[in-house]
């Protein structure tokens, strides 16, 4: 661990209600550093401030006390804007990552330029079709059929896979995945999973995956942390990390 | 005939009234009520600067640009002073009727006797009424296509995302304020155009005449999409027009049906409410079946309530 680490978290808290009475702190003094190649699942209890720190890092949310380092540069007060040209996001709501009245390839175009600047250039949709065919295709449920649909008429799975693909279209430093595959039913969440898995092994993306499902959290990723009232309880990687089995997760969590 | 051709030149100068609120209703996908000000803002503009001796070209263009100027008014409101949406345009709204007063210093002022748009030696030589025909058009395709154009490019369709799913548009890198500042600010501009034309086309500008405006120009967006139905943006666009041009029809109908001015705007609502009613009409009734396949007797429904 040499190398610098691509996100990194110094000391960072965050209140709610801050400076009244009803003062309650999210997330408490966290330190986390992710290096390149990481794929990390997250995992916690409802309310632990999983949620949170992804709002933290994406800058959706300002923080309180502490500092958010991107590559080594200062990033706490960079707005959400400008944060995406490094940061990419998947949500839990199917309807969050896509715009219903565009189609699959309008809205891939849009995501190829995210975080650059849009200006009076016309779109050239066209030329770039076979590409989105390519691209597409790589996904389980079809989605390359369903390039010149509008993304309103797609299946959750589809949409989906569909958000995953535009947040990975254009290289992000760091892929945020929301509980990604929460509304899926099991056998198109777990396609989608293995789907995510690969492209992010392929491209070695660095991944932050917030999970609440315990098997998804050890079948996938390289590195899994835990939080719990807003702080880091665990970060296990490498063979530490591979030692555990859903036999022995609860002990390891407990100690 | 007269008739008719009058119904489809004002139809046709109302259509970018139409265009300007699509901007906004449709692709934003909010109400803007700053409409009913700005397009007697158009209006009063146009008409005090040719009676100030103003070249008609000019004294329109200036009105597209105090239009403009109210939609960043609303606009800045809404997204840096947080203000909501319907709010931010009530009180631009509101504020123009004094502005429009003070610009034209009384409450109605006449163009009859000076130069406006359409007396030109062309306009002038066409048969009556196809004057406004013929400026309606010209400038309705410059519009449409330079709006189409505007919207292939990466910047419009970072707008269309903006108006379709903002989080999304965010998460994109996408300024969904600067967009929604755009939006308000070309759509305004729009309206005020209509404004100015339909002044120079009636011969004068009155601070009443923004009374009801937003009702027009939904009933042209709705009446083209109930008429129309599922179409690209392009298409729609021209059908917003179009519905412009059967609004006026209705309202020929309605006035030869022996309803007076002054009742306008009460068939104005009438007419947008039974519209925007009338999905629900129709999925109630089973009209659209109906009207399709003409009346069918119903099967005997084996598993009803079982």
């Amino acid at each position: 661990m040499t190398n610098q680490p691509i996100l990194e978290l110094k000391h960072v808290s965050t209140y709610v209600n801050k400076n009244t009475p009803d003062q309650i702190k999210i997330l408490n003094d966290i330190n986390l550093s992710v290096y390149a190649g990481d794929f990390i699942t997250l995992l916690g209890s409802n309310g632990a401030g999983k949620s949170t720190l992804f709002n933290v890092i994406a800058g959706n949310l300002a923080v309180d006390e502490g500092q958010v380092l991107l590559k080594g540069k200062d990033i706490t007060h960079l707005s959400e804007e400008k944060r995406t040209k490094y940061i990419s996001r998947v949500f839990q709501d199917p309807k969050l990552g896509t715009a219903p009245r565009m189609t699959v390839a309008e809205n891939l175009l849009l995501a190829e330029k995210r975080g650059q600047r849009r200006g009076l250039r016309l779109r050239g949709l066209n030329k770039q079709a076979d590409k989105f065919e390519k691209l597409t295709s790589t996904m389980p449920n079809g989605l390359n059929q369903r390039l010149k649909t509008p993304t309103g008429n797609l299946s959750g799975g589809q949409r989906q896979a569909l958000s995953f693909l535009m947040a990975t279209i254009k290289r992000p430093d760091i892929i945020l995945l929301d509980e990604h595959t929460a509304a899926l039913d099991p056998k198109t969440s777990q396609e989608l999973m293995e789907a995510t898995q690969q492209r992010i092994t392929e491209d070695k993306l660095t991944a932050l995956m917030i999970t609440h499902h315990l098997e998804d959290a050890l079948n996938y990723g390289n590195r899994l942390i835990s939080l719990q009232n807003g702080s880091v309880t665990n970060d296990l990687r490498g063979a530490e990390r591979d030692a555990i089995t859903m036999d022995n997760l609860f002990t390891v969590f407990e100690g | 005939m007269n008739l008719i051709t009058s119904a489809i030149g004002q139809g046709l100068l109302w259509g970018l009234l139409g265009i300007g609120l699509f901007l906004t209703f449709r692709i934003l996908d909010f109400p803007d009520m700053t409409v009913e000000g700005t397009f007697p803002l158009g209006a009063a503009v146009c008409v005090t600067a040719i009676s100030h001796g103003m070249s008609p070209l000019l004294a329109t263009i200036l009105a597209f640009l105090a239009g403009m100027v109210a939609g960043l008014i609303t606009g800045l409101l809404y997204t840096k002073g947080r203000i909501p949406i319907l709010l931010a345009g009530i009180l631009v709204m509101t504020a123009c009727y004094s502005v429009n007063l003070r610009i034209m210093g009384t409450s109605n002022i006449s163009l009859l006797g000076k130069q406006s748009f359409f007396t030109n030696s062309f306009l002038e030589s066409l048969p009556k009424f196809f004057d406004s025909v013929t400026l309606g058009l010209f400038i309705i395709i410059i519009v449409i296509v330079l709006l189409a154009l505007f919207l292939q490019t990466e910047l419009g369709q970072a707008f269309i995302a903006t108006g379709d799913n903002e989080k999304m548009a965010k998460s994109l890198g996408i300024a969904t304020d600067q967009m929604k500042n755009m939006g308000l600010m070309v759509s305004n501009g729009l309206i005020a155009l209509s404004g100015a034309l339909i002044a120079q086309s009636n011969d004068y500008a009155d601070v009443n005449m923004g009374i009801g405006i937003i009702v027009i120009g939904l009933a042209s967006i709705i009446i083209g999409e109930v008429v129309f139905g599922e179409l690209t943006m392009n298409q729609r666009l021209v059908a917003v027009v179009c519905g412009s041009v059967i609004y006026r029809f209705v309202l020929l109908l309605v006035l030869k049906a022996g309803f007076g001015t002054n009742d306008l705007n009460l068939i104005s609502s009438v007419v947008l409410a039974l519209c925007l009613m009338l999905p629900t009409i129709r999925t109630k009734l089973g009209l659209g079946r109906v009207l399709r396949r003409g009346v069918e007797i119903p099967k005997k429904q084996v598993n009803d309530n079982d």
